[in-house]
């Protein structure tokens, strides 16, 4: 089965990253933009998709600070 | 008296670690595939970049076989000593509470800071008064330390916060100006700032052999120096 795993900075954590990428944004005249989060996506088959969660609660993310969605595809 | 060294593909301070440590005691590397710590009292976890910091800092390293025996000697009470990306990787290994996020500046940061030690009653700080200031230099990106509001409150009340940067000395937005802390049995202890950069005044500081030396002292059982605040 292919998963996607979508993984981001938890709410009320301060991404500096994001407001990187937001700062930078009106220099390149796109205005109007605002509470950008930078996150990541990790694409995986998997032959045991009940084990997802614990996969990423053990690796693909820190439960402290991020949080995630899986999205099994077919 | 015999330290070891982690050494991971990506590691960079491993050298300077292990010449730190051999200016107290005896030291060894220990590559990341070894699962035996036999014969060793002493275990620090170097700063670098373990396994590229691929996903995230630190990540990675909590799963070779040397970290597995890292865990069981931390369990026994072994003193370990995590150094910047050794930090990370006690705290990804649930070592340590916490987590390190990328510096507020979103900047690499490398200087000479000042700590302040806030405990001395760990492994790592027992030659050390409280209060006392050390000059100590920094070097990294995912330096800021971060816990929920909560669980800091209870590693403050537990005394969990051993090293703190000195006003107007935080490089990278940790709250609460955490550079380094403890587990509550207090032989388990991760900073930021790396006293193995400090340990020859040519280089500008000796301050960080006193943890060398603490580390000496708490495996030899040497009779503790009065604190002085």
């Amino acid at each position: 089965m292919r998963a996607k795993v979508l993984i981001r900075p938890k709410e009320g954590i301060l991404d500096p990253q994001g407001k990187a990428v937001e700062g930078a944004l009106p220099a390149l005249g796109f205005d109007g933009v605002s509470h950008v989060r930078v996150g990541r996506l990790v694409e995986l088959d998997t032959d045991d998709p009940d084990r997802l969660e614990e996969l990423c609660e053990k690796l693909l993310a820190n439960p402290l600070i991020e949080d995630y969605e899986i999205e099994v595809t077919k | 008296m015999r330290f070891g060294v982690l050494q991971f593909p990506g590691s960079c301070d491993d050298r300077d670690a292990l010449a730190a440590c051999g200016r107290v005691g005896d030291a060894r590397m220990v590559w990341h595939e070894e699962s035996d710590l036999d014969g060793i009292d002493v275990v620090v976890v170097p700063g670098g970049f373990s396994y590229g910091d691929y996903l995230r800092a630190g990540a990675i390293a909590r799963f070779a076989p040397a970290m597995q025996a890292v865990a069981r000697h931390a369990e026994a009470g072994g003193p370990v000593l995590g150094i910047c990306n050794g930090f990370q990787v006690l705290c990804e290994s649930h070592l340590l509470p916490g987590a390190l996020l990328t510096n507020e500046s979103l900047r690499f940061a490398c200087r000479q800071v000042d700590v302040l030690v806030e405990s001395g009653n760990t492994a790592f700080t027992r030659e050390c008064g409280a209060g006392e200031r050390l000059s100590i230099p920094v070097k990294h990106q995912t330096g800021r330390y971060f816990a929920a509001p909560e669980d800091l409150d209870a590693l403050e009340s537990r005394g969990g916060v051993v090293l703190r940067y000195a006003p107007g000395h935080n490089p990278n937005g940790s709250m609460r100006d955490i550079a380094g802390i403890a587990n509550e049995a207090g032989n388990v202890v991760g900073l930021m700032p790396h006293p193995e950069h400090a340990v020859d005044p040519l280089t500008g500081s000796d301050d960080g052999l006193r943890l060398f030396e603490s580390a000496v002292a708490h495996v030899t059982g040497a009779a503790r120096e009065p604190v002085t605040a």
